[in-house]
């Protein structure tokens, strides 16, 4: 159990809709929350009026996958923060502090020190090179079929394992606290991400997400003042509370789970941090702004933000342990809490709000789910027009109007796939899979791009091979975690091969050691004309020569 | 851009100020990041307890380190930002000049 418990952590706070206690377990249907309804409806037109506007400054290619390339730096920071700051970090990070104290601010903390990394080594010279995913940056000088076959799979791969555990997330929450079937609350969030992107593009995503951060900041804040309010604004006051009021007291300062092994603690650092830099829908949001600059001015704005937040988290964390912990008008009478064990930081907007503030936080953390999911649609639709269709199938001989019907029926497909997903995990306990899309991301995306960005020598088949390797070894080695293997597939407990918390600490390194093994012993003359065809790339992704502008309207 | 235009941009000063420059800040920033987050999760790792020690009141080592790390994150990006906006803009723009490439398209 106490394996189970350490292996399952990071999971547990990656996805934590996902696999709680659910409402329609628990007997009678939840009463209709009618604030949360109302705001949300309000979330819903709006976002839906932004979508129509955005469908009629939608044209080309460009405005489809970027936006038009017209974003600002700080319009790009928010819909970032808005992008990343999933249901996950919200309600799942408050959850596990709520369970296990300090122990959920590792992920606080793990979650936004990707960051930095980006801007220091990735925004620029990502801007400067690619045009609308991140297998253009990664093809830039290598050959394009093998290298965005490679890029769009880890995308793909990436993107499904975050949206299955979005999607599953999203129907449980939204049965409990509409009171709406499983099955049609999947269906509602599946049709609003394909209304958004597929009439209204990069625009309307950007817009929604921008607007969903918005709500979430302020919503954070108005929680953690509210909570600070009780403690005369003390945090001290409010830690020495915590620590009185939690069952376990003093022990909610220790890390707890994470110590199961320094291999595991040092693994899940690896995922969180580099698996940041390599989530394709993230990537994304870089050819959305105008020029290197603008794109260094976005990573510090959403630095900012989702710093801001997370140190609320901090807050909101702690909060819960004292308000919502010992009050029994949050537990059933078995003591469990209602709604499963996600909820802490809704029953905490209750209890310091009133039924108004947790209607306004429950509508919040839909919003945030539509605003991620759409994220990640428009980019595994990206992946499957541009990179496939346009480059690998079509070979680059395909006009922009195809490209982009291409992408608009990817989507509507990509939705529906989504949807079936959501009602086909609905019982299984998907918590593992946005661990496991980090894992991706850090094993396969982050090494193939920063080493094409960065390194001369590597060529097609190193870059090929290398992330294969992290893509294919990352998910074996989730798949023989207990978190799959026996908690999934129902082996028998202590079987799983594979017991760390995260695979990154052995597949990362091994997809650079391949890509650098494989690069150095290509003696084709293509290996040695990538590796003169990377003077010119440098030159463009340092001085931003020939890439691509903004377009006005 | 053909050849002979990206080997006028090697040997041009700017440029080579600016990758150099560039190179440097960027991974020196880097590498104070990973010290300052693997640092921490070293501490984790290896020594659980001493995250739980109080500094003052109820606030732990764990706490105050959290709270340090995310702001070290925010002031390290804006740092870089406000040496890219002051140096590295303008080496770019005089790189772009002179080499009168047309600048961007």
């Amino acid at each position: 159990m106490n394996r189970l418990i350490k292996s399952g952590a990071l999971a547990a706070a990656l996805a934590p809709l996902a696999g709680a206690a659910r409402a329609a377990d628990t007997g009678a249907a939840p009463p209709l929350d009618w604030n949360a309804l109302i705001i949300f409806a309000a979330f819903v037109v709006l976002t839906l009026a932004i979508t129509y506007w955005a469908a009629q400054r939608t044209r080309t290619a460009k405005d489809f996958y970027a936006a038009g390339g017209g974003v600002t730096g700080l319009q790009n920071g928010l819909a970032i923060a808005g992008d990343y700051m999933s249901a996950a970090s919200f309600l799942g990070i408050s959850a596990l502090v709520f369970s296990t104290g300090y122990y959920g601010l590792i992920y606080s903390i793990g979650f936004l020190v990707g960051w930095p990394i980006i801007m220091f080594l990735m925004a620029e010279p990502l801007r400067n090179l690619g045009r609308f995913t991140f297998a253009d940056v990664a093809s830039y000088r290598l050959q394009a079929t093998p290298i965005r076959a490679m890029a769009a799979t880890g995308t793909l791969v990436t993107v499904a394992f975050y949206l299955i555990a979005q999607m599953v997330g999203a129907g449980q929450l939204i049965e409990l606290l509409f009171g709406l079937p499983y099955l049609y609350a999947v269906v509602f969030v599946g049709v609003m991400m394909i209304i958004y992107v597929t009439f209204g593009g990069m625009i309307a995503t950007t817009w929604v997400q921008i607007i969903k951060a918005c709500l979430l900041l302020i919503g954070a804040t108005l929680m953690s003042l509210l909570v600070l309010a009780q403690f005369g604004f003390d945090f001290n006051a409010l830690v020495a509370k915590a620590i009185e009021v939690h069952p376990s007291h003093e022990k909610i300062m220790l890390p707890g789970a994470a110590v199961a092994n320094p291999i595991s603690a040092i693994s899940l650092g690896m995922a969180l941090m580099f698996g940041t830099a390599g989530l394709p829908h993230i990537l994304m949001r870089f050819f959305t702004v105008r020029d290197a600059k603008e794109a260094r001015k976005s990573v510090f704005w959403a630095t900012t933000f989702i710093g801001y937040f997370y140190i609320l988290t901090f807050i909101i964390g702690f909060g819960a342990i004292i308000l919502v912990g010992p009050n029994a008008l949050y537990h059933d009478v078995k003591g469990a809490l209602l709604g499963g064990g996600n909820m802490p930081a809704i029953h905490l907007a209750h209890a310091v709000g009133g039924d108004l503030m947790k209607g306004f936080i429950a509508a919040v953390a839909f919003a945030t789910i539509l605003a991620v999911v759409s994220g990640l649609t428009l980019s595994g639709a990206s992946a499957v027009s541009h990179d496939l269709y346009a480059s690998v199938f079509r070979r680059g001989k395909v006009d922009e109007a195809t490209e982009v019907r291409v992408s608009r029926i990817t989507t509507v497909a990509l939705g529906v796939v989504a949807i079936l997903l959501g009602v086909v995990f609905e019982k299984v306990n998907v918590a593992f899979m946005v661990g496991l899309a980090f894992a991706v991301a850090a094993s396969a995306n982050f090494p193939v791009l920063l080493l094409a960005m960065l390194w001369k020598g590597l060529t097609t088949r190193g870059a090929f091979i290398g992330g294969f390797v992290g893509l294919i070894g990352a998910v074996a080695l989730t798949i023989l975690s207990p978190g799959i293997w026996e908690a999934v597939l129902g082996f028998p407990k202590g079987s799983a091969l594979f017991q760390y918390t995260s695979p990154a600490i052995f597949t990362m390194p091994l997809a650079f050691l391949c890509a650098w093994i494989f690069s150095i012993t290509d003696q084709s003359t293509v290996a040695a004309k990538e590796r003169v065809a990377f003077e010119g790339q440098y030159v463009r992704s340092q001085t931003g020569i020939g890439a691509e502008g903004a377009v006005a309207h | 851009m053909d050849d002979a235009v990206i080997k006028r941009i090697q040997r041009d000063p700017n440029y080579i100020r600016l990758v150099a420059e560039r190179k440097a800040f960027g991974w020196t920033l880097s590498i104070i990041m990973l010290v300052i987050y693997y640092g921490f999760i070293a501490l984790v790792a290896f020594a659980p307890s001493a995250i739980a020690v109080k500094l003052f009141g109820s606030i732990t080592i764990g706490l105050a380190l959290g709270v340090a790390i995310i702001l070290a994150a925010i002031v390290l990006t804006g740092v870089y930002v406000l040496r890219a906006n002051a140096q590295y803009d303008d080496l770019t723009k005089a790189i772009v000049n002179a080499n009168a490439v047309g600048g961007r398209k």
